[in-house]
């Protein structure tokens, strides 16, 4: 599956898209494919504010549970409802339908801190 | 440390399968994913390597009474060629593992979990001092396992094997000629359905492996081994039982017996089992969302009262379940309530019946 170009992604597999002031973001498909197929998703309260790297999310497998990270600092604004009832959605389009959370970004320039898509490839193909 | 290698291992790599740690093993936990797994399983048949599984054979004039001597369970009630499950305990009662005794024409072969196989295996010669004529042998080295299981597995091994397969029953066995080589095929299995495991050399357990695969059966990795297991309410050593806990503590009751000879933890295990025990294995249904895995503590009336040992999704009945130790102080009944805590938060769970789900295997 290919990286979307204009999105942005952190060393930890999540990716942000930019939709103006907010980043939507998810995990990648390379940390779908780690974790398996995906039974449950625990997403955040909307309205809570979040520091870039902050666990705030959990999605988990069948094996096991894994924490999902803020990219960026933010207000929680909107969370997928759909993954309460289809968290396969995430196996099956991690990168738009599988989304998890759209952020009021605070800080802008911490997204200097994120991979673009080539540099997450690189990064995932030294796995 | 090296990692031990089945004689599979080179067909799991060509098969494209995950590989993980297990037991001191380099073992596939999946192949194309757990779901699909686990569903081929239920629904058609699925095969397994099991070879990392140990293998102890207890062969002399005395092998029967030092076999009773170390198992609650009685296998001086063994045909030839029958099988028996059993816990292997201490003498204080708690378990060191659990096993399966093939009784076999000159010897008792027992087939214990791969990572215990040493600790195991150290006990036992252990007890043997005392029996002058027994020869106890770790014998892991020779054997491969395949396990073929689901309502398909039948169908599937018959052409390969000569012999009537309609004839073993649950727990028994057949020496039998597979693919023309001998092996030991038994009505066993640890997923709830119908199926057989079969022992053989390692050569043939390789040729066996690639001829079920071209038959239309399906490679199973661990992790579906695993929620098939829990489905069938089946105890894995390392979570429903270990060094702390009793077969009858763990819901294994039926396989502790009076027998007029003496064994290892028998005074406890047989007043346990009149009396019962401080706590009890239960089967737990999420009525909130949430995973609770092992781990878990388990609430009674807003009281810390015990612990999950597993839990998961169960990918057959689509529901959060897990399998959870608890006090016998508080009477609990299906359908009561209690809470579990998942990372901080109290969470809604009632109490439902063991096993959780019964396949096609035929009891």
């Amino acid at each position: 599956m290919p990286y979307p170009s204009e999105y942005r992604y952190s060393k930890e597999h999540e990716w942000v898209k930019l939709e103006g002031a907010n980043a939507r973001m998810g995990i990648t498909d390379f940390a779908q494919h780690e974790l398996g197929d995906v039974v449950y998703v625990e997403l955040p309260k909307v309205g809570r504010k979040v520091k870039q790297h902050e666990s705030f999310a959990v999605v988990e497998s069948v094996k096991a549970a894994s924490e999902v990270y803020a990219p960026v600092s933010g207000e929680v604004i909107e969370v997928n409802k759909k993954l309460e009832n289809q968290p396969e959605l995430i196996n099956k389009s991690p990168h738009t339908e599988g989304w998890m959370v759209v952020l009021r970004i605070d800080t802008p320039k911490e997204l200097d801190n994120l991979l673009t898509a080539a540099d997450y490839e690189k990064h995932i193909g030294g796995k | 440390m090296t990692l031990k290698k089945t004689p599979l291992y080179e067909a799991h790599k060509r098969l494209g399968a995950k590989m993980v740690e297990f037991g001191g093993w380099e073992m596939p936990i999946q192949y194309t994913s757990i779901l699909d797994e686990h569903q081929a399983v239920r629904t058609s048949a699925g095969i397994f390597d099991v070879s990392h599984m140990g293998e102890i054979e207890v062969s002399g004039p005395q092998a029967l009474d030092f076999v009773q001597k170390l198992i609650p369970n009685d296998a001086s009630k063994l045909a030839v060629i029958q099988v028996l499950y059993s816990p292997l305990c201490y003498e204080n009662g708690t378990t060191v593992d659990d096993l399966l005794v093939y009784r076999l024409v000159d010897k008792f072969l027992l087939v214990v979990n791969a990572a215990n196989t040493d600790k195991d295996f150290a006990w036992i010669q252990n007890n043997v001092s005392s029996f002058k004529n027994v020869n106890a042998e770790n014998r892991s080295a020779a054997y491969g396992q395949i396990a073929i299981q689901g309502p398909k597995a039948d169908a599937t091994l018959r052409p390969l094997v000569e012999c009537d397969l309609s004839q073993i029953k649950y727990y028994w066995s057949v020496q039998a000629k597979v693919l023309g080589e001998s092996a030991l095929v038994s009505r066993t299995g640890y997923t709830g359905e119908d199926g057989f495991e079969v022992y053989a050399s390692p050569q043939l357990t390789q040729k066996l492996w690639d001829t079920l695969i071209s038959a239309g059966a399906k490679p199973i990795g661990l992790g579906a081994r695993d929620t098939l297991r829990f489905e069938a309410g089946l105890a894995l050593y390392g979570h429903e039982l270990n060094e702390q806990t009793t077969p009858i503590e763990a819901g294994l009751g039926w396989t502790v017996k009076e027998k007029s000879s003496d064994y290892n933890g028998k005074a406890i295990l047989l007043q346990q089992k009149r009396e019962g025990t401080k706590k009890k294995l239960i089967g737990l249904k999420m009525v909130d969302a949430g995973v609770p895995r092992q781990g878990v503590k388990v609430f009674v009336h807003g009281q810390e009262s015990g612990v999950v040992t597993s839990g998961m999704k169960s990918l057959t009945l689509d529901q959060f379940l897990a399998m959870a130790f608890v006090s016998t102080n508080t009477s609990l009944k299906p359908g009561d309530r209690l809470e579990v805590e998942i990372r901080g938060q109290r969470k809604i769970a009632e109490l439902v019946k063991l096993p959780f789900y019964r396949g096609s295997v035929k009891h």
